[in-house]
């Protein structure tokens, strides 16, 4: 499989990063290089393989439900690099 | 008397328990080496001298009330990805921009109980992705070590570690915490004559490190000496209810493990680590490694790993995969980084902010990432991934299997050259990842790697051997690391370092 | 009969499914140790890891899994003891890790039924598919300032439940019948509040049309409706529309709308235009959730009696009728006011009460039965003063609206006012005899085969006796005295 500038487009945009044309042609290659070196994987049988998602633990801890966290707004909001009084200001948006 | 940067962590706890020298005359030592030789190596992004001091003089009233904790005066670096409470704290990345952290990550948090004393954030990879330290928005660091025929050539010191392999191979702190995800500790530590151990997963807290690919990372210790890095482990580990992946398991003494005796031991030699075009000198040490071994009693043993060669594309699917995600959250609303137009909409807002604050490794990767979760090339790539990464796994299983296992821990060479130039490399992604071929597979079945400096090369460099063991049995591998330690008596010195310059410049 | 829309091609039926998010009651958040409770003040219930903050790693909340598995059991569905949170990627404002942690390929609960009750007493089966687990977003405001929205990350974080049904619905009614429905079993087990007020229960609604015996064509999905009755509407202004665009040639769009309460359409949402892609993975930062089928039996064993069998109950123990049944479990408090209200004494008479008086005061004083004027205890206690003959049903009515005035006790009441039923046949033969006296020649008539005249004398006695007389020992004396 080979990426075409369309859909390496398509990418940067569901990744929420700004590119110009001609960084967009060089992700391009350089994607296209390294899917090329990964392609390998695809000689690896793997039928019935149960694929292995975490690092860790077989199972989750649940913890107790009690309120121990929160309360504090301004540590939530010191470092907002537009705070609007007790919230995050973004540009408007129109749903 | 010995030159206070020169101490191993050991001798440096035990002077301070002697009253020889105080942990605010160790900590001034160091801070006067970061000052005369961080400008050239570029080993910390951010000095905290004046905390660093109070903090020691602090231990010094702890120490003379009696209340000396395990890592009491012992003055660190810490990888500017662990979040410090009220420092500053960047992940090597624009986007973060002034972020200070109101919090301290539990691995940096168990450090100050123990008695620690920080001198400052150590350089990195951005987001810890790289294995050169070139990819820091602070600037790449320098290697202390030089080719003995070519001392002009500025050499990296791996990554994505490198800033705290950096100072601790200059003296410029006793001891550092860094993070592997791929090899991130082992390899910068092989690069700059040092050891690093990258625990099991699980060992040590992941809560307040910034992450990279969450099933992958682990944080864990860097100094010189094995054993140090034993001492430090046991205070950086520990069970954590703040993270789901942290094991509830018991600390061993690991620097007790490092005396143990190997004999008797079974030590695995993966022949699938035997690469094509791998350096000569290389594959020697490796064979000198298994030979001290040999001679110190333990039995040397071919085993096979055959999924072993498809770590490193695996790895760098699933990495990404879980980057793309957790990169999600540098959006410029919250925190860090946030670039914007007049009258541009939310939308324009987050590319902008992303575009000019990850820079083009982390793009690479959020990409890569991105393209291999999405719609119709899940089960191509990622999915793919995730079950080769469970026969990487089986491989191990089945070598370390509880009952009639072949092997005790195994032994390869940490990388597959020594420290490259800081030009070199840098236009092939896929060439750069090649350095992490014998550290990854670790990594992806979550297993403990320690890495030992045990020769140098034909240019002086140092060269390291890798020692992988079974989950939680981190002793075992401590205690074949100190084998080879003690056999190699590697005394090597790199050609920028604390006392050695200031000679020179005196 | 079945509903369908009138086109000028005919007839249309309408196809319905609903995925319902439901919050979770619990103290704390799902994956962190902030607390859930409705209108904080802004971001002062938030922790960083609801923040998105670097380093942040979300813990689970054991309540909140024990909730959905509650919710699952009520629902009569499978309890899955192997799931999975996923990640589901995207961008927003109000979503500070960049991803919503779900449960998309293995959710804690599997396939379920609920059945509902139609206006003409007939029963449907709807069909769940599944629950899951996943965490709430934060809030955006969009009329604070001309050209930013504000974030409130207060409900960043909140457990929610997804409850995706099966497209088994064929109505508004239905649609309002089957939210209804969930949203009284989840409030009996005590997992959801039902508040539809604060956004404890939002719908998204699916809706499609065809021509009766087609397959499925293409289906729209109507996000966040927030109340049983807009939820009817749109079905309704969704099918109308959909039947337009099919009969005017055109296709219908598969897209997510929103329901335009004021103006009773759906339109297009516009941030929702863009191609989705939500690259859903295993989220690395938690293991599988492995439930142990011993615990999902204890939660099992502690269940609360829910609607059906409490109606059956009802209908079984009491001798109720349907409705009243239906009616009196319909919402937990009034079925808990009823049963404290019945508890030894006649059913029948309680509900009667309860539904009759009760439910007028209700209504009069714009009081819920959560906050009623009259306490069950003081309706019961009313009851035993009629029983005992204390009262009569006509001074029992009297004594209830002092109750509902006052807030006294009857006992109190009928103290304070001299309501007490003169059961005295002394007195009640003197005034009877007084009214004879007084009424010779209708006496007269009345011995001549004027049987109706009887009424008129016990109405004159009770008149004189202020009402106080006992209406049984009245028409005795009567009796006695005109026979
Ligand atoms: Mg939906
Ligand atoms: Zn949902």
């Amino acid at each position: 499989m080979s990426l075409d500038a369309d859909t390496v487009r398509r990418v940067a945009s569901l990744a929420r990063i700004r590119m110009e044309p001609a960084e967009l042609a060089r992700m391009e290659a350089e994607l296209n290089g390294i899917l090329g070196w990964v392609e390998q994987l695809q000689a690896v049988p793997t039928e019935g393989v149960e694929p292995m998602a975490g690092g860790g633990a077989v199972s989750l801890r649940l913890r107790e439900d009690a309120v121990a966290d929160g309360g504090k707004a301004e540590a939530v909001l010191a470092n907002a690099p537009d705070r609007e009084g007790a919230y995050f200001g973004v540009p408007k948006v129109v749903e | 008397m010995t030159r206070p940067t020169d101490f191993t962590l050991r001798g440096a706890l035990d002077a301070l328990a002697a009253r020889e020298i105080s942990a605010e005359e160790l900590a001034r030592a160091h801070l006067d080496a970061i000052e005369a030789l961080n400008p050239r190596l570029n080993a910390y992004v951010a000095v905290t001298g004046e905390r660093a001091l109070e903090r020691a003089r602090a231990s010094d009233a702890r120490r003379a009330r009696g209340e000396a904790g395990p890592l009491e005066g012992v003055p660190l670096g810490i990888k500017d990805l662990f979040c410090t409470e009220g420092v500053r704290t960047t992940a090597g990345s624009r986007i973060l921009g002034d972020f200070v952290p109101p919090y301290e990550s539990t691995v940096t948090a168990n450090l100050l109980r123990d008695g620690a004393v920080f001198l400052g954030k150590t350089n990195l990879d951005e987001f810890a992705m790289g294995s050169s330290n070139t990819t820091s928005a602070a600037g790449p660091v320098e290697n202390p070590w030089n080719r003995r025929n070519d001392p002009d050539t500025r050499l990296v010191p791996g990554g994505s570690s490198g800033g705290s392999a950096a100072a601790v191979a200059a003296r410029l702190a006793l001891g550092a915490t860094a993070t592997d995800t791929g090899g991130s500790i082992r390899q910068p530590a092989a690069f700059c004559g040092i050891a690093g151990m990258k625990p099991t997963y699980g060992r040590c807290s992941r809560w307040g490190v910034v992450a990279f690919a969450s099933s992958l990372d682990q944080a864990g210790p860097m100094a010189r000496t094995v054993e140090d890095c034993a001492t430090l482990l046991r205070s950086m580990s520990g069970f954590d209810p703040k993270d789901s992946t942290s094991a509830d398991m018991p600390v061993p003494d690991f620097a007790a493990a490092c005396g143990r005796s190997v004999k008797g031991l079974r030590i695995g030699v993966p022949c699938e680590y035997r690469l094509d075009g791998m350096p000569a000198e290389i594959e020697a040490l490796w064979q000198q490694g298994l030979e001290w071994l040999r001679e110190a009693g333990a039995e040397t043993v071919e085993i096979s790993l055959p999924h072993a060669k498809y770590a490193l594309p695996t790895y760098y699917i699933v990495a990404p995969a879980e980057a793309s995600s957790n990169l999600a959250r540098y959006d410029g609303v919250r925190y860090g980084l946030r670039v914007e137009e007049r009258d541009g909409d939310l939308q324009d807002l987050y590319e902008r902010t992303r575009a000019a604050g990850f820079g083009a490794e982390v793009k690479r990767r959020i990409m890569i990432g991105t393209y291999v979760l999405s719609a119709g090339y899940y089960d191509a790539y990622y999915l793919k991934a995730q079950k080769v990464r469970a026969l990487i796994k089986r491989d191990f299983d089945e070598v370390f299997a509880a009952s009639g296992a072949k092997v005790d821990a195994i032994v390869t060479p940490a990388t597959p050259s020594a420290a490259f130039g800081m030009d070199e490399k840098q236009d092939d992604p896929v060439a750069m990842y090649l350095n992490d071929v014998f550290t990854v597979t670790a990594n992806l079945a979550g297993l403990p790697g320690l890495s030992v400096p045990a020769g140098l090369d034909t240019q002086g460099l140092p060269l390291g051997l890798q020692v992988i063991g079974r989950a939680f049995d981190e002793e075992t591998v401590f205690a074949v690391g100190a084998a080879l330690e003690r056999a190699a008596a590697f005394e090597a010195l790199p050609a920028v370092m604390a006392g050695k310059t200031a000679r020179a410049a005196g | 009969m079945s509903y369908t829309v009138e086109g000028s091609t005919g007839a249309w039926e309408v196809v319905v499914g609903l995925e319902v998010h439901a919050q979770v009651v619990s103290e704390s958040k799902l994956f962190s140790g902030a607390a859930t409770a409705f209108g904080a003040e802004p971001n002062t219930q938030v922790s960083l890891v609801d923040a998105g903050f670097p380093g942040m790693l979300p813990v689970p909340n054991r309540e909140c899994v024990a909730q959905a598995v509650r919710t699952g059991l009520g629902l009569g569905a499978e309890i899955h003891l192997w799931s999975r949170f996923d990640r589901k990627n995207y961008f927003y404002a109000d979503l500070p890790q960049g991803y919503q942690i779900s449960q998309y390929a293995h959710p804690v609960v599997g396939e379920g039924a609920v059945e509902i009750e139609l206006a003409d007493g007939a029963r449907k089966r709807v069909g769940i598919t599944r629950l899951h687990l996943e965490q709430d977003a934060g809030k955006s405001l969009h009329d604070q300032h001309p050209s930013k929205s504000y974030i409130d990350l207060n409900r960043s974080g909140v457990a929610l439940m997804e409850i995706v049904s099966e497209p088994d619905m064929r109505s508004p009614e239905e649609a309002g019948a089957y939210l209804t429905k969930l949203r009284q079993i989840m409030r009996y087990l005590g997992t959801c509040d039902g508040n539809m007020d604060e956004g404890s229960l939002r719908a998204d609604v699916n809706v499609s049309v065809r021509k009766p015996g087609e397959g499925f064509r293409t289906r729209c999905e109507v996000k966040n409706v927030n109340s049983i009755r807009f939820v009817m509407q749109a079905v309704e202004a969704e099918a109308r529309r959909q039947v337009e665009v099919w009969e005017e040639g055109g296709t219908v769009r598969q897209e997510t709308r929103l329901f335009d309460t004021a103006r009773g359409v759906t339109r297009s949402m516009r941030s929702k235009e863009e191609a989705h892609d939500y690259r859903y993975f295993p989220d690395p930062d938690l293991p599988p959730l492995v439930l142990e089928q011993g615990w999902v039996e204890e939660l099992k064993a502690a269940l609360p009696e829910l609607p059906d069998a409490r109606r059956a109950r009802y209908a079984r123990d009491f001798g109720l009728s349907p409705y009243d049944a239906h009616v009196l479990v319909l919402e937990k408090e009034t079925a808990a006011y009823f049963e404290e209200v019945a508890h030894g004494r006649d059913p029948k008479l309680a509900a009667n009460w309860v539904m009759g008086d009760l439910f007028a005061a209700l209504n009069r004083t714009r009081r819920g039965i959560e906050n009623p004027p009259v306490s069950a205890r003081d309706l019961g206690a009313l009851l035993d003063l009629m029983g005992d003959g204390t009262l009569s049903g006509k001074l029992a009515k009297e004594v209830f609206e002092a109750m509902v005035e006052t807030g006294q006790a009857p006992g109190a009441i009928v103290e304070e006012r001299g309501l007490r039923q003169v059961t005295d046949t002394g007195a009640i033969e003197e005034a009877a005899r007084a009214v004879l006296d007084g009424n010779a020649g209708k006496v007269a008539e009345y011995r001549g085969g004027k049987d109706k005249l009887f009424g008129f004398f016990v109405g004159q006695v009770m008149k004189a006796m202020a009402g106080k007389g006992n209406p049984a020992l009245v028409n005795d004396v009567l009796k006695k005295l005109l026979g």
